[in-house]
């Protein structure tokens, strides 16, 4: 049996924050909170960060979530394709947009229930609770984590999509519809998923929530992506991307406050 | 020190916590008994601000974890049923991750320490999901305790320990257990409780029946009301 006493090294670890005027001994490390002063910020950052980086590490391992997702678009893109005569460069215009997000706010869906079901299978959410890291960062960390694996999604389908539907989407403002749509869609996700994690029709209770609320997100993006591939300019297009970041503002912010009382028991 | 007061907490109609005082002493291990559902989980998640009572106080260390919860959770280590570790992260790797969430900047030392002290070292760099529960169990104690907390909370720490991890556990909670520092721990076996506790409550129907030092427990006594006999540990 190993003898060293179990905190003998506790005082050298330090804190990321400075021991604070909360009456921490030294030693015992200070919570990253969300105050905005400079180091408190740079370690709240850390945190989230760490948040996401870890769920990355996790998909990099079992594939879940991307896979869910992007397997999903692609399989809705090639029965649209059947569906519709895409060779009618205007019927692939008018329907395509919507084919696009609609299959990725449904294949969100999927991701978004698979993201936090692996949380809760091992009570590692719980364990994640019982560190002093503030619930809105645990959110903003959650949120970032399926933001990436959004955005990984998306631009696996984007190719894709041009090929088969014969658009063409990749000019720079594809970029912003795109940057615009999946911060809706991972902070208003994440909130709901966290929402309907816990209750028993989980696969049906999420989409019931979540799609209402992102309906003028998806509206949005899909009227800014028809501009786009009607090769119209910015301007015209820019009143549906001044909707989708008012929305995101809105959102991410309410999002973030009522996580805090979801993770309530 | 913990301090609770009238504690009152319902799951729908069902009461489960019904006016319970509880305290512990700065320094002293208090050991929970009770029969499956007398509501132990439950006074423990209260604690360490997972699930928040209906009525009545509780103090950690004089900090209320319903009004002051990231405080209270800075000074309080907390081994569950589960081991609340990532399956598909190795050992060194989710202890990484917990004590970076817990504001640890070098963890290093610190994380192979705790891993020689729960004798987990040789399985640093596995995957937590091929560990035992038992070795997950020992991982999870060596979580709890990265942050060096001043209170430990353990929920029946000692279920899917073999004699050695027993014996571990045992050694962990005599030296964790010094001035300023208190351990609360539920468990089934009273022949453990009676070796690491000061004190023994019992909690019944969602109210401590009975609360008093160990040498003034009556064994035998004790022992006609749970089921596991002392010497079965």
């Amino acid at each position: 049996m190993a003898e060293s006493r179990i905190d003998e090294s506790a005082a050298e670890q330090g804190s990321e924050a400075a021991p604070d005027n909360a009456g921490n001994e030294p030693g015992v490390p200070a919570s990253a909170s969300s105050s905005t002063s400079p180091s408190n910020l740079r370690a709240s950052l850390g945190v989230i960060w760490a948040i996401a980086r870890k769920d990355l590490l996790l998909e990099v391992r079992n594939r879940d979530v991307i896979v869910s997702i992007a397997g999903f678009v692609l399989l809705v893109f090639a029965i649209f394709t059947f569906a519709i005569d895409i060779n009618d460069r205007d019927s692939a215009r008018f329907v395509g947009p919507g084919v696009l997000w609609a299959g990725i706010a449904f294949a969100g869906v999927i991701g978004l229930n698979r993201a936090f079901a692996l949380e809760m299978e091992r009570d590692t959410l719980e364990g994640l609770m019982l560190t002093p890291v503030s619930r809105d960062l645990i959110f903003l960390g959650k949120a970032l984590g399926n933001l990436l694996f959004l955005a990984i999604s998306v631009a696996i389908a984007l190719p894709v999509f041009a090929v088969l539907f014969n658009l063409v989407v990749f000019r720079f403002e594809m970029l912003a519809i795109a940057a615009l749509t999946v911060i809706g869609f991972s902070s208003v996700g994440t909130m709901f998923a966290a929402m309907s994690v816990r209750v028993r029709a989980r696969e049906i209770m999420l989409p019931l929530l979540f799609l209402p609320v992102i309906a003028p997100l998806l509206l949005a993006a899909i009227e800014a992506t028809a501009d786009l591939v009607a090769g119209d300019s910015w301007s015209e297009m820019s009143q549906w991307l001044q909707l989708a970041a008012a929305f995101d503002v809105v959102f991410v912010i309410i999002s973030a406050v009522i996580f805090q009382f979801i993770l309530e028991d | 020190m913990i301090e609770v007061k009238k504690l009152v907490k319902s799951y729908g109609p069902t009461g489960v916590l019904r006016g319970l005082n509880l305290s512990a002493r700065a320094g002293e291990c208090v050991v929970l008994l009770g029969p499956n559902g007398a509501a132990k989980t439950t006074l423990l998640r209260i604690l360490a601000t997972l699930t928040k009572p209906d009525s009545g106080s509780v103090s950690i260390h004089g900090v209320d974890p319903a009004k002051q919860g990231e405080l209270v959770r800075q000074s309080v280590g907390v081994v569950m049923h589960s081991p609340m570790l990532y399956g598909d992260l190795t050992v060194a790797e989710n202890l990484g991750f917990f004590a970076r969430m817990f504001g640890l900047m070098t963890p290093e030392s610190r994380i192979a320490e705790l891993l020689e002290r729960v004798e987990m070292d040789h399985r640093r760099d596995v995957r937590v999901r091929l560990l035992s529960h038992g070795q997950q169990k020992r991982v999870s104690l060596a979580r709890a305790l990265l942050h060096s907390p001043r209170t430990l909370l353990l929920d029946e720490p000692e279920s899917g320990l073999d004699q050695r991890a027993r014996s571990v556990l045992e050694a962990i909670i005599g030296e964790f257990r010094s001035p300023g520092r208190s351990v609360l721990m539920t468990t089934h076996h009273l022949d453990l409780g009676l070796q690491v506790a000061d004190s023994v409550a019992v909690l019944e129907r969602g109210r401590v029946t009975l609360h008093e030092p160990v040498s003034a427990v009556d064994v035998v006594r004790l022992q006609a009301r749970f089921s596991e006999p002392v010497g079965a540990v």
